[in-house]
This record gives structure tokens, sequence and C-alpha cells, in this order.
């Protein structure tokens, strides 16, 4: 310790004096094994919606989401699957995992979470995200030229269901494009995945870089620690502008008709429920 | 100005869905006072493309192949060259796996406004209105196409096909099929049980925890032959292991909206109930009289379902019989 002292205190007398044992742990940290060779560049694709158990209601005439007293929550299908794979596949061969999303500073809450839950970067584009296409555009105009072997994004959220962005995506970036896949694999500069339809599983493979919609499966959902969170806030949210105009407008939103009360039937009297389904849900 | 429609067959079979976007698309091209064309992908017969002219359909450009398995690079490379030939405006999926990973990527090139998973027929009083299902079934949404191109991928069995005698001109297409070499495609085929895929189904049997134990699954399968069902479950038993991934119907499964659901055992979670509450009818077969699904539900039996359920199988079948 005395000599490592003596020797910083017979170093040149300069601002690189005071930061030597800096460089030193920068040396050390750069020491750990290095892995598979192919490092991966991932774009995730996140966004904002109420928490599944939202009471969904409208206002100004029915045309908006009545947001009042909403929490929000990464989507699912973004956050579960998409997102922890990405992490998964860094962790494996190393490389960088950025976060994106299209929306006004009110998401950096969302965003912080996704960071926390291990997402080196973020990027918001600070635009009102009014249809799937000018998601679709903006994400696609920032991601262009800036390398992204693999773009990932949740099948669907959960608040408009579109399952559009993904595949809109794919084509402005003219990049193949895997939709719903429960599995996702890196096999050297491609990709493996596995989708399942009705009666089978298709296994598709293709050249990266690629555009993934992610469905269950494809990952388990993790929660945020306290290092995670703490190292979060310190991250950086790149913030973007962009202003694309939507092909499609809302104009109105309505609420299903309740449902009348259930009929209850005797259960002894099966014969019964049949009659009613034939004869007057007239379903079989 | 045109409407392409995209249809598929499956062993030689139009898709029933297909049957009802061709049927929906050939009403969309009158309304828009235009002619409809289907673009048909996979191998069929004379006598099965007929079935596009019974739907109103004009013009078929026909795929006329047998595709082992859907390649979605290749499939979109025929859907653009379809509508290059056709000079179609409006482009109709189904809102089925080739709908869903085909139809963005065709707005996005074409710059098309999308509709995906619509559940009418489009309003064309002023503007192009449709409606589809939002915060997974909790609310409608009507929105309007503001771009003059559109692309739409209909929601299967929510508009009853209308069939007539019409016929169509068919014509073989194979522009596109070379380029799908970028992505490749294997099948692996996992065992289903009465062969009714479910997103098919018009009728569907379900069950959940409340059966207690996978053995006790054959008073469920008997029940689903009775009528001629399809089996699903929910998430629980399929993450446990009881029944294969591939039924698990529900928020993070598959959606589906058959004419009859009948719940056996399911307490009937919100994450549930956005998977199945675009059924028409739906049976909830539980112990429990507070369980949530019977709120959802239009008929309820309150009984131990390895009792009811046999019962009730028993009851199809008589009226089966009878009929």
């Amino acid at each position: 310790m005395y000599a490592f002292r003596a020797f910083l205190n017979n170093l040149p007398n300069t601002f690189y004096k005071h930061f030597f044992p800096v460089f030193l742990l920068h040396f050390f940290l750069n020491l750990q094994p290095q892995k598979q060779a192919y490092s991966m560049k991932i774009l995730v694709c996140i966004s904002q919606v109420p928490d599944t158990t939202t009471k969904i209601a409208f206002t100004e005439n029915d045309t908006k989401f009545n947001e009042d007293k909403v929490q929000y929550i990464v989507n699912p299908y973004d956050e579960w699957y998409a997102l922890v794979r990405a992490l998964e596949i860094k962790e494996t061969s190393g490389g960088n995992v950025s976060i994106i999303t299209v929306g006004p500073a009110s998401v950096d809450a969302i965003i912080r979470k996704a960071l926390a839950i291990g997402a080196d970067d973020a990027v918001r584009i600070d635009m009102s995200p009014s249809d799937a296409w000018s998601v679709a555009k903006a994400i696609a105009d920032y991601a262009r030229g800036k390398g992204f072997d693999l773009i990932l994004a949740g099948k669907e959220t959960i608040d408009y269901n579109g399952s559009e962005v993904p595949g809109m995506l794919a084509a402005l970036l003219d990049q193949p494009y895997i939709a719903l896949a429960s599995k996702l694999d890196i096999e050297n500069n491609a990709i493996r995945c596995e989708v399942e339809v009705d009666g089978g599983i298709y296994i598709m493979r293709t050249a990266l870089p690629a555009v993934v919609s992610a469905a269950k499966g494809m990952a388990e959902a993790r929660i945020p620690n306290m290092r995670g969170i703490m190292a979060a806030r310190t991250k950086n949210i790149e913030v973007v502008s962009a202003a694309v105009q939507p092909l499609v407008g809302t104009k109105k939103f309505a609420l299903p008709n309740p449902k009348s009360a259930v009929k209850l039937i005797d259960p002894e009297n099966m014969d019964q429920l049949v009659e009613l389904l034939h004869n007057e849900a007239k379903v079989i | 100005m045109a409407v392409l429609i995209v249809a598929e067959t499956h062993q030689g079979k139009f898709k029933k869905a297909s049957i009802e976007v061709m049927s929906y698309g050939a009403r969309v091209a009158a309304a828009l006072q235009t002619s409809a064309t289907a673009l048909v992908y996979g191998n069929a017969d004379d006598a099965e493309l007929s079935k596009a002219g019974q739907c109103g359909v004009q013009n078929i450009l026909h795929v006329n192949q047998h595709f082992a398995n859907f390649n979605p690079v290749q499939c979109l490379h025929v859907v653009l060259k379809a509508i290059e030939k056709t000079a179609a405006d409006t482009v109709i999926f189904t809102h089925d796996y080739t709908g869903r990973s085909i139809a963005p990527q065709v707005a996005a090139k074409i710059e098309a406004g999308l509709i995906s998973g619509a559940v009418s027929l489009p309003d064309t009083t002023s503007g192009f209105a449709l409606r589809k299902n939002v915060f997974s079934g909790k609310a409608i949404a009507d929105y309007s196409v503001l771009s003059n191109k559109r692309v739409i991928s209909l929601m299967p069995n929510s508009v009853q096909p209308e069939i007539g005698n019409g016929t169509a001109t068919v014509e073989a297409f194979s522009e596109g099929l070379d380029a799908g070499s970028a992505l490749s495609v294997e099948r692996k085929a996992i065992e289903q049980k009465g062969g009714v895929p479910l997103t098919e189904a018009d009728l569907v049997v379900s069950a959940g925890r409340g059966m207690k134990a996978p053995e006790n699954w054959n008073v469920v399968e008997d029940l689903a032959a009775s009528i001629g069902a399809a089996t699903a479950c929910s998430r629980p038993v399929a993450d446990i292991g009881w029944r294969p991934h591939h039924e698990h119907v529900g928020q993070t499964g598959i959606a589906i909206r058959p004419n009859l659901y009948i719940a056996i055992g399911i307490s009937g979670a919100i994450q549930h109930l956005a998977g199945v509450n675009q059924s028409k009818v739906i049976v909830v077969i539980n112990k429990d009289a507070e369980a949530p699904f019977f709120k959802a539900a239009d008929y309820g039996v309150v009984g131990d379902a390895m009792d009811v359920v046999p019962k009730l199988a028993a009851a199809f079948r008589k009226f089966k019989a009878a009929q």
C-alpha cells in the first residue's frame, strides 16, 4: 500500500495522477472473461399500457381513454418476454440492450422500470403515439443506420391490441419479420425462432438483422432488484423529436353492452341446458 | 381502385375464416363500387375455387401450390406482387397468423392505414370507418382510416359470410414465389386430439384447476367429443403441465371467439376472460357459486364438475340422437 502511494507521488503532478487508481480499476474490470465473439446490439420497443385491472372509461365525448387515476405499467409482452429475452441474450453473448418508446415525458416512469430490469440505455421519441403507423415510422426513422442486429417487441399491447408496430417496423427497415415467437435463440449471425400455430410449431430461421415479436414462453418475467433500481436512476434517456402524420384516427370508443344476468340451471337437469342452447341461444 | 382479399387453403380446402373474409371483401368492394379479387394461397381444385365466386368475388389469382409450411417473407412478396397487378387500394386479410404477420408489413409498404382485428363491415357514409375490440375485449373502438389506401385484418367468426351463386374467373399466379430464401421454415407437429384447431372451432370445451388432477380430463374430452368441440384450458393447468400450452386460452395464450364456450372449473380471472369474452355464448360449470366467471356467463351450473360434466355429455348425446 505504501509502495503504491509512493509510486503515485512520484508520478508527474497532473490530472492523470489523481485518476490513476480509477484507470487501474477500469483495467481490472476489462479483464472479465471475453465471452462469445459476436456481441449483439438489441433494440427493444416498449409501450406504456394501463394496468390490467384498470376500469376502462372514456372522456371528451368518448373519443379519449380516461387516464384519471390510471396506473401505468410496461406492456407485459414487451417487458416479460421481449426485454427479458434481450437481456438473457446479452448475458450469454455480450452486447447492448437499448429500449425505445414513443410518448411524452410522462412515460419516463415506465422507461425507468425497464432500465431497472437491466436495459443499458433508453430512447424516448417525444411524440404523441396516435396510431401504429406513426409509432413504427418514428422508431424506424430513429433505428435506421444505427446497426441494431435485432429489434424485439411484444406481440401486441394489451390496450389497443394492434399487433401492428413490429411488422410495420420490419417492412420500413426492409428486414425479415418473425411474428409471435415463443422461443428465440441466436445461432451465429442468425436467429432461430419457434412459433406456435394450430396443430404445430414452426421453426423459423433468418439472418440478422431482423425484427421479432414476442409471445408467451420466450422468457420468464423478472422483478427488478434494488441494485437495478438504483442503477436505473442514472442511466441515460435520450430524447429525440419526431413528427409523423397518422393514417388512422379514433372516431369513438364504447363499452360493450352489459351482459344480462346468468341463467342458472339445475345440475340435475342438463336436458334443460341443452334445450336452451339449441332453442334460445341457437348455438347447437 | 380495387379490393384484394388474401385467402388460404389447407389440404385443398378453404379455411372457414377464408370463406368469411372472401364474402366480407366482396361486400366491401360492393360498398366501394369496385371489384374484388381473391388471392388464393395454396392448392385447390376448380370445385373448391368456385366457392370464391359464391362468396361474391369476381376474380381469383391462384397460387396453386401446396405449401408445406408458411413462409412469411415469401407470402409478403406474393401479396405485394398481387397488389401491384390488381392496383388494389384495399387489402383484406384474416386476423390469424398470416394476417398478424403480413398485414402490418403490407400496410407499411404501401403506406396504408391498418385496422387489425376488425369485427364489422366498413361504414362508408363519410370516409371509411371500422369497428374493433380494444382493451382485451373490455371496450369497442370505431376507427376511421385517413389514408386513401387501407389494409384490414378481419377477426374470424365476427361477420357471417353470405353465400350466393356468383362465379369468378381464375388466373394462375406465381409472382413473388421466388422471394422466400431469406427465411427458412420447418414444422414440428404436435399431437392434437379431436382434430379441430382451437381458433377455427365453433364449439369449445375448456377446463381449469377445478378439475383437481390431469387424469380427470377424460370427462372433459368426452364432453368435447359428444358435440365435436375442441378442447382448451386455463393458464394455471398449462403452467403446471396438466395440459399442453397450445390449449391455453386467455390474455397470454390465444384469444378465441367460438359460438359456444363451456368453462369447467375455471374461476374466471380477468386475464382468462380477455381471451374468451368474445364468445357468442358462455356456459360456466363451477362448484363455487361465487366464481367471478358467472358474471360473464350466459348460462351457469353450480355443481361438481365430475358429476355435472358426464350428465351434460349424456344430454348432448341424447339431443344428437334425436335430431
